[in-house]
C-alpha cells in the first residue's frame, strides 16, 4: 500500500465519536494516531483500525489536564505522523449541572479539560502544523455553546469558550495554511448521551462521523452536524428571553 | 494465534451508565423493559456486571434471536455492540481474534475480499460473533463444517464478578462446552478467536431445483449430500400430494470473483396490517414463487452475500408481520424420524392454517461442542426445519402442538428461534441440561446471569 498522504491525530481518541470518525479516516486511506489516557484500550482500536483498513494506526499517551506534557506531545506526534498532519479535537466531559453545582471541583475540572486543556494542546500543535505548511483543525463543539440553557449552561459555556479561541487559532494561523472547523454537534448517540432521557434528532456515531469527515475536507469556521440544527438553532438563538426562560430546555 | 489482552482495571461502580430501554427478539411478540449498560471499552463491560444491584443481567448482540433469549424483563441487560474491534488477523491460520460486538457482517466486508469467509454463517450477517457463539448457529454448510463452536479456538468469558478467564477446547474444556450454545448464560463473551474459512472468490455457483413433495424433497438432500451449500425452501401451504414441496438450492463457490452488490437498501417502511397475510395471500406468493423456478432448474453465479442472506437486502422484514409478531419454530429431527414427523409438522401448520410464509428445510450432519447446542445426540445426521407463525390468538396452541410432535420423534427445538418451548420439553430435549447448569452453578453461584428464556425454561 501507497504510504498515507495524511494523518488524523484524534485528541480523545477512546471517544464514541473519535472512534467513528477514525473509522471514516482510515477508510480514505489515512494513517491516525489515536491519543488518550487508557492507552491499552486506544490500542485495540488501532487494531482494529489497522486490519479494516490496512493503513498504520498507533496510540498515543495524552492527558487534556497533563499541560506540561503537551509540547512533547506535540513533537512526538510530528514524529509519527506521515504525509500531513491533521487533529480531531473530540476529548471532553459532560458531568450534569447538578453535579457541577453540587461540587465546584467537578466543574473546575470539565472547564480545565474542556477549555485549558484543548486551548492548551492546540497551541502546542499548532508550531507542526505551521512547519509543515498547513494542516485541518476540526473541533467538536456543541449546539449546548450557542445560547445558555437551565439544563447545561456550565457545559454549554466551556464549548463556547471553546468556539471563539478556535476562531481566534484559525485566524492567527489561515496564513500558515491552517483550516480551522469548529463542529456544532448536536446530540450524537454516544457514552455521553447514553444515561440522558430521549434526545431530539439523535445521530448514529456514524452518520455524525461521515458527515462532519465529508465537511472536514473543505470546510471551516463552523458548522452544525446534524445539519438539521441549523435552522433549529437559528430559532432559539432568536428567542426573546421572556420566553426563552420560561421554556424548559 | 496468541493475543495478550490488556488486563481490566474495573472502574468505580458508580462510573457505569444504565439506561431504561425496551428490548424486542425479532419477532417482536412484546417488549422487555429493562435497565441497560452499553459498554464502549472491557472495564466498563467488568463495571457494569460488579453494579447490578442485586439485578440480573444478559448479554444482548445484534437482537436477531427471534424470542426471548436475550431479554431480561425487569433486569438489566449488557448491550455488546460498541465492543466491537477486530484485534488480530493470522492470514496463515485464518484466525481472526475480535470482540464480540463484530457482526457477521464485518467480517464478511473486511475478509471476503481477502478470500476468507465466517466458517458458518446463519441466515442473517446482522448478528454478531458472541450471538454466534451463545447460539453455536449453523449455516446452509451445516453437514459438512458443522457449527459456529466448532471454529472457536478460544473464548475469553467475564464471569458474574467482573473477572475475565479464557476457555478452549483444551482449557476449562466445560465451562467452554457450556459456553458455546449456552445462550448467554455462562457470562459474557469478551473475546474470541475465530477461524476463517479461505475460499476461492466472493461468488457461488447456486443452482435451484423444483421439488415436488415430501419424500422427493428427502432424497434430493441425500443425493446433494456432496454439495458444499445446500437449504431447501418449503412451501408450507402446500397440501395433499405437494405437500412439502419447495425450491432446493445447492451452491458451491465459484472460481472466479463477482461485483459486490451495494448493502441493504429496501426497507419495511411501516408494520404490514395483518390482514395482509391471510392464508390466501401467502398462498398465491408461495406459488408464484416455486413457479419461477423452471421445471429443468437453473443456476446462477451470485454474490456471496445474495446466498447466504437473502433477506438482509429488506432491512426490517420482519415488521412484514405487523404489530403484533411472530413466532418461529425451528426443530431437528433424526434423519430415520424426519418422513414422518416432517410430514406431521407440516400437517399440523397447515391444519391450522397459520399463513407460514417462510419455511427453511436443512440437513445437517456434524454435532456442536456445546452442551446446549441445538446440533446434538440422536437428532444428528437429521433435518432441520424452519417455519414462521404470526402471532394470533391459536398460536401459543398450535406450537404446542409442534412442541409434541417434535418430541414425539426425537427431536429438539432451536433456541435461537423459540419463544414457546415448555420446561418439561426442555429437559427432554437437551439430555446434557444437568451438566450445564452444574457448571452455571460452579461459575455463577448467586444466578446473576439469568433471561426471560432461562426464566421460561425453568432454568432461574
Ligand atoms: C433472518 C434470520 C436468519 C437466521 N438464520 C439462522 C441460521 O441459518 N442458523 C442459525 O443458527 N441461526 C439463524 N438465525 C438466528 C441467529 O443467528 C441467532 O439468533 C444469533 O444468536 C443472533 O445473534 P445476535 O448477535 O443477534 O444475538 P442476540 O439475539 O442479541 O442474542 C442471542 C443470545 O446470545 C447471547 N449473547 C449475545 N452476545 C453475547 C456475548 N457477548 N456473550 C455471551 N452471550 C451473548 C444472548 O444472551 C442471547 O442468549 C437467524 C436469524 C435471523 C433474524
Ligand atoms: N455525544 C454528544 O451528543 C455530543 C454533542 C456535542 C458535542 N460532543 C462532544 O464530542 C466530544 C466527544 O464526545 P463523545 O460523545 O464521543 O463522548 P465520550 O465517548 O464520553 O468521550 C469523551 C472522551 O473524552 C476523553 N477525556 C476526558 N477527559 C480527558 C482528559 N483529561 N484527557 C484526555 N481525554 C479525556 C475521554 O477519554 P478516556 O478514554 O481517557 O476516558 C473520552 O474518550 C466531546 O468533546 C463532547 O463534548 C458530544
Amino acid at each position: 500500500m501507497a504510504a498515507p498522504a495524511e494523518t488524523w491525530l484524534v485528541l480523545g481518541g477512546g471517544s464514541t465519536i473519535g472512534r467513528a470518525f477514525a473509522q471514516r479516516a482510515a477508510a480514505a486511506g489515512a494513517a491516525v494516531l489515536l491519543a488518550g489516557r487508557d492507552v491499552g484500550e486506544l490500542e485495540r482500536s488501532a487494531a482494529d483500525l489497522r486490519l479494516r483498513h490496512g493503513v498504520p494506526a498507533t496510540s498515543v499517551l495524552f492527558d487534556a489536564l497533563d499541560l506540561d506534557a503537551h509540547r512533547g506531545f506535540a513533537r512526538a506526534c510530528a514524529t509519527l505522523a506521515q504525509g500531513q498532519l491533521n487533529l480531531l479535537l473530540a476529548f471532553g466531559t459532560m458531568p450534569s449541572q447538578a453535579d457541577c453545582e453540587a461540587d465546584p471541583a467537578v466543574a473546575r475540572r470539565m472547564v480545565d479539560t474542556n477549555v485549558t486543556g484543548a486551548a492548551s494542546v492546540l497551541t502546542a500543535l499548532a508550531p507542526v502544523l505551521r512547519g509543515q505548511g498547513g494542516g485541518t483543525v476540526v473541533a467538536l463543539g456543541s449546539v449546548a455553546g450557542e445560547r445558555g440553557r437551565p439544563r447545561n449552561h456550565l457545559y454549554g459555556a466551556t464549548k463556547a469558550a471553546l468556539g471563539v479561541f478556535l476562531q481566534g487559532y484559525a485566524a492567527r494561523h489561515a496564513r500558515h495554511g491552517v483550516r480551522v472547523l469548529n463542529v456544532l454537534a448536536g446530540p450524537v448517540d454516544t457514552a455521553l448521551t447514553w444515561p440522558l432521557p430521549k434526545l431530539p434528532f439523535m445521530a448514529s456515531p456514524a452518520t455524525f462521523a461521515a458527515a462532519t469527515w465529508r465537511l472536514a475536507r473543505h470546510g471551516a469556521g463552523q458548522a452544525h452536524v446534524p445539519r438539521v440544527w441549523a435552522p433549529v438553532m437559528a430559532v432559539i438563538r432568536a428567542l426573546p428571553n421572556r420566553i426563552f426562560n420560561r421554556l424548559d430546555l | 494465534m496468541n493475543l495478550v489482552l490488556p488486563k481490566l482495571a474495573v472502574r468505580a461502580a458508580s462510573d457505569v451508565a444504565w439506561r431504561s430501554v425496551a428490548l424486542q427478539g425479532w419477532g417482536r411478540l412484546g417488549s422487555a423493559p429493562c435497565q441497560a449498560a452499553r459498554p464502549e471499552r472491557l472495564r466498563e463491560a467488568a463495571a457494569a456486571l460488579a453494579a447490578q444491584n442485586g439485578r440480573n443481567i444478559i448479554a444482548h448482540g445484534a437482537g436477531r434471536s427471534y424470542g426471548d433469549a436475550a431479554l431480561n424483563g425487569g433486569g438489566a441487560a449488557l448491550l455488546t455492540g460498541r465492543l466491537d474491534r477486530m484485534l488480530g488477523f493470522d492470514a496463515a491460520s485464518g484466525v481472526l481474534v475480535a470482540e464480540p460486538g463484530v457482526t457477521i457482517a464485518d467480517v464478511i466486508r473486511v475478509f471476503l475480499p481477502q478470500g476468507f469467509l465466517l466458517p458458518t454463517p446463519p441466515g442473517t450477517a446482522f448478528a454478531t460473533l458472541g450471538g454466534a457463539v451463545a447460539n453455536d448457529v449453523h449455516g446452509k454448510n451445516q453437514h459438512g463444517a458443522g457449527c459456529f463452536g466448532d471454529h472457536v479456538e478460544w473464548l475469553e468469558l467475564m464471569l458474574a464478578d467482573g473477572r475475565t478467564r479464557r476457555v478452549s477446547p483444551t482449557q476449562d474444556p466445560v465451562t467452554f462446552q457450556a459456553t458455546i450454545g449456552g445462550i448467554g448464560l455462562t457470562g459474557v463473551v469478551t473475546a474470541l478467536a475465530v477461524r476463517l474459512l479461505r475460499v476461492p472468490s466472493n461468488a457461488m455457483r447456486v443452482r435451484r431445483q423444483r421439488i415436488g413433495g415430501l419424500d422427493e424433497y428427502l432424497d434430493a438432500f441425500r443425493a446433494a449430500r456432496d454439495a458444499t451449500w445446500s437449504v431447501g425452501w418449503v412451501d408450507a401451504l402446500a397440501g395433499g400430494a405437494a405437500l412439502g414441496r419447495g425450491i432446493l438450492e445447492t451452491a458451491e463457490h465459484a472460481a472466479g470473483s463477482v461485483a459486490v452488490p451495494a448493502e441493504a437498501s429496501r426497507r419495511m417502511p411501516f408494520d404490514a396490517p395483518g390482514f395482509l397475510l391471510n392464508p390466501l395471500s401467502v398462498r398465491a406468493f408461495n406459488a408464484a414463487y416455486w413457479r419461477r423456478v423452471p421445471a429443468g432448474g437453473e443456476e446462477r453465479v451470485v454474490h456471496a452475500n445474495r446466498f447466504l442472506f437473502p433477506l438482509d437486502g429488506i432491512g426490517g422484514w420482519n415488521r412484514l408481520y405487523g404489530w403484533s409478531g411472530f413466532h418461529q419454530f425451528q426443530c431437528l429431527l433424526p434423519e430415520a424420524e424426519a418422513p414422518r414427523g416432517l410430514r406431521r409438522l407440516l400437517e399440523t401448520v397447515g391444519e391450522a392454517g397459520a399463513a407460514s410464509f417462510l419455511a427453511v428445510l436443512k440437513w445437517m450432519g456434524r454435532e456442536g461442542r456445546g452442551m446446549l447446542s441445538f446440533a446434538q445426540g440422536q437428532a444428528i445426521p437429521g433435518f432441520t426445519l424452519a417455519l414462521d407463525i404470526p402471532a394470533r390468538p391459536c398460536s401459543r396452541a398450535l406450537l404446542l402442538r409442534l412442541e409434541r410432535v417434535t418430541r414425539d420423534h426425537g427431536g429438539r427445538i432451536y433456541l435461537a428461534k423459540d419463544s414457546a418451548l415448555s420446561p418439561q420439553g426442555m429437559v427432554e430435549m437437551y439430555p446434557r441440561l444437568g451438566a450445564f447448569q452444574e457448571v452455571r452453578a460452579r461459575l455463577d453461584p448467586a444466578g446473576r446471569f439469568s433471561s426471560d428464556m432461562s426464566r421460561r425454561l425453568g432454568l432461574g
